[in-house]
C-alpha cells in the first residue's frame, strides 16, 4: 500500500467519499461537496471561457497590436451584441438584449436544422431503402426485411391521425415490440455506462490514492 | 405472495448498492478473469479507418468529454492516440467541453513519452472552443481563424504542425470521443455531412444506441460504444489497458443487476397473481 502524498489527489478521494455517502442516505458531507462541485465547474467555465474564446478570438484581435481596420470593424459588432446582453439587468434597457438574442435565434437553430437535414433526415430515408432480397446472402436479406418491416411498424405507431385498430392497430402494436427491444438496448448500455463510472472512481481510489492496485 | 418475495418487496435498496459496490471492488483489487474480450465489427471498423490512414498523414482527434466520463472516454482516447502515434500519424487534438482539454493534453503527452514524439511538430492541442456546432461550422471555414492559439496561448502560425493546415480538407480522417452534446452527432451532422470527411467514433455507453444508424448508413466507420467498446479496441491495438482492466468487475456487476431485475419482475408477477385471487 502506498498512500498518495499529493494533496489534490486526497482532496479528490474525499471528495468522491463524500458523494458516495449519498448512497447511504442524503447528509451535509454530501450536500457540501454538490454544492463546491457546482461552484467550481461554473468558476472554471467562466475562466476558461475568457482565456480560450474571448480573449484570443475578440479581445487580442480587437484592442492588441499589431492593429488591423478590417478586423477591428467586423469585431466591433459581436462585441456590441455581446455587451447588449448584459442590458437585462437594466429594466430600462432591457429591450437592447433582444436584438442580441434574435442574432443567437437567428443563427443557431439555422446551423443545427440544416446539420440535421443533411446529417440525419436525408441520409437516414436514404440508409432505410433497402433491397429485400440479395441472391445468395440470406442473413442480409434477413436484416434488410428487418430493418424496413421495424421502422415502417414503428413510423405507424407514432401516426395518430388514424385510430390504432384493426390492421392500423396490428401493425401499430408490432412497433410496439420493436421500441421495446430498442428500450432494452438502451437500458443495458446505460447500466453499462453507470457501472463504468463506479469503475472509474474505484480504480482511482485502489491506485491512485490508496496504491492497493496499479492498473 | 410467498415470504421469500415478499421480502424480497421489502429489501431496503442499499444492500444492493452494497452488493454492486463488492461486486466491483473486489475483481478489481484482486484481479479476477472471467472471459476473453473479443473485438466486435464496430470497434474492428474503428481500428481499420485509422489503420487506413497514410503515415504522415495528419488527423483530428476531438476529445469532447470532461471528468465526469473519464472512466469510459479516456480509455478509448489514449487508446487511439497511441494507435495513432505508433502509426507516425500526426495528431491535431481539440475540445468542445471545457474540461476536456486537460485529459486531451494528459493523453497526448503519456502517448507521445512512449512513442518518441514532440509537442508542436507530432502533435497539438488546441484547447477548448465555446459555440459548439458554431465551432465545427468555422473549422470548415479556416481552423487557424478559429483556434488563432494553441492550448499554451502559442500562435497557430508558430507551430510546426499546424503549416498547412486550413480546414477539414487537409484530413484524411476525424476521431471523435465523445460524451454527449456536443460530440458524435454534432460532428456527424455539421461535418461528415457537409465536408464528407471520413469519420470514427468512441462514445459513452448511454449515447451508444442513439449512434448505430450512422454506423448502418457509413456515415461513421467505427463506433466504440462504452467501457466494452474501449476494452475491445485495446485488444485490438495489442496494448490492454484500463478498458480491458475493467471488464471483469463490469460483467459482474451486470449479471448480479440483470439477475435482480429477474427477481424484481418474479416479485411483480406473485404479486399480481395473488391479487387476481
Amino acid at each position: 500500500m502506498h498512500l498518495s502524498p499529493n494533496l489534490g489527489v486526497w482532496i479528490a478521494a474525499l471528495l468522491t467519499l463524500g458523494i458516495f455517502s449519498f448512497l447511504y442516505k442524503d447528509n451535509p458531507v454530501y450536500k457540501f461537496c454538490e454544492h463546491l462541485f457546482v461552484g467550481v465547474s461554473a468558476g472554471y467555465w467562466v475562466v476558461l471561457t475568457y482565456y480560450s474564446s474571448i480573449k484570443p478570438n475578440l479581445i487580442d484581435p480587437l484592442f492588441g497590436v499589431p492593429f488591423a481596420m478590417d478586423r477591428h470593424l467586423l469585431l466591433v459588432i459581436p462585441l456590441v451584441l455581446s455587451l447588449f446582453l448584459f442590458s437585462r439587468f437594466f429594466p430600462r434597457g432591457d429591450w437592447l438584449s433582444r436584438w442580441s438574442i434574435a442574432m443567437i435565434l437567428g443563427v443557431y437553430p439555422a446551423l443545427r436544422i440544416t446539420g440535421f437535414a443533411q446529417g440525419d433526415l436525408v441520409q437516414q430515408v436514404a440508409g432505410s431503402i433497402l433491397p429485400l432480397w440479395i441472391p445468395g446472402d440470406p442473413a442480409t436479406s434477413f436484416n434488410n426485411a428487418l430493418l424496413v418491416v421495424g421502422l415502417l411498424a414503428t413510423l405507424v405507431f407514432f401516426f395518430f391521425s388514424t385510430e390504432h385498430k384493426g390492421a392500423v392497430g396490428g401493425v401499430a402494436r408490432l412497433g410496439v415490440f420493436f421500441l421495446m427491444v430498442s428500450f432494452g438496448a438502451s437500458y443495458g448500455y446505460t447500466v453499462m455506462a453507470r457501472v463504468s463510472l463506479l469503475i472509474g472512481r474505484v480504480m482511482f481510489l485502489l491506485d491512485t490514492w490508496l496504491g492497493v492496485v496499479r492498473f | 405472495m410467498s415470504p421469500g418475495l415478499e421480502s424480497l418487496k421489502r429489501l431496503d435498496r442499499r444492500w444492493i448498492f452494497l452488493a454492486v459496490g463488492l461486486l466491483v471492488v473486489v475483481p478489481l483489487a484482486v484481479g479476477i478473469h472471467i472471459a476473453p474480450v473479443t473485438p466486435s465489427p464496430r470497434a474492428r471498423g474503428f481500428y481499420d479507418a485509422i489503420e487506413k490512414v497514410p503515415r504522415g498523414s495528419t488527423v483530428l482527434l476531438a476529445g469532447d468529454y470532461d471528468p465526469s466520463t473519464v472512466a469510459e472516454n479516456y480509455p478509448m482516447h489514449l487508446a487511439a492516440a497511441r494507435h495513432l502515434m505508433s502509426r507516425d500519424i500526426k495528431i491535431i487534438g481539440l475540445a468542445l467541453y471545457p474540461g476536456g482539454p486537460p485529459l486531451t493534453d494528459q493523453v497526448l503527452r503519456l502517448a507521445a513519452a512512449e512513442y518518441g514524439k514532440k509537442e508542436g511538430i507530432d502533435y497539438v492541442n488546441l484547447g477548448y472552443k465555446a459555440g459548439n456546432e458554431l465551432v465545427m461550422s468555422q473549422m470548415g471555414s479556416s481552423i487557424p481563424r478559429t483556434f488563432p492559439v494553441d492550448r499554451r496561448g502559442v500562435p497557430i502560425d508558430q507551430i510546426p504542425i499546424m503549416k498547412g493546415i486550413q480546414n477539414y480538407a487537409n484530413f484524411p480522417l476525424l476521431v471523435s470521443i465523445s460524451a454527449g452534446y456536443p460530440g458524435t452527432k454534432e460532428w456527424v451532422q455539421q461535418v461528415v455531412s457537409r465536408y464528407h470527411l471520413p469519420m470514427v467514433a468512441g462514445v459513452t455507453a448511454v449515447s451508444a444506441p442513439e449512434y448505430y444508424p450512422y454506423l448502418q448508413t457509413g456515415q461513421l466507420r467505427g463506433l466504440l460504444g462504452g467501457m466494452a467498446g474501449g476494452a475491445e479496441y485495446e485488444v485490438l491495438v495489442k496494448h490492454p489497458a484500463l478498458a480491458t482492466r475493467g471488464m471483469d468487475a463490469q460483467s459482474l456487476a451486470h449479471i448480479f443487476i440483470a439477475f435482480m431485475i429477474l427477481l424484481g419482475n418474479l416479485a411483480f408477477l406473485g404479486e399480481d397473481r395473488s391479487r387476481r385471487r
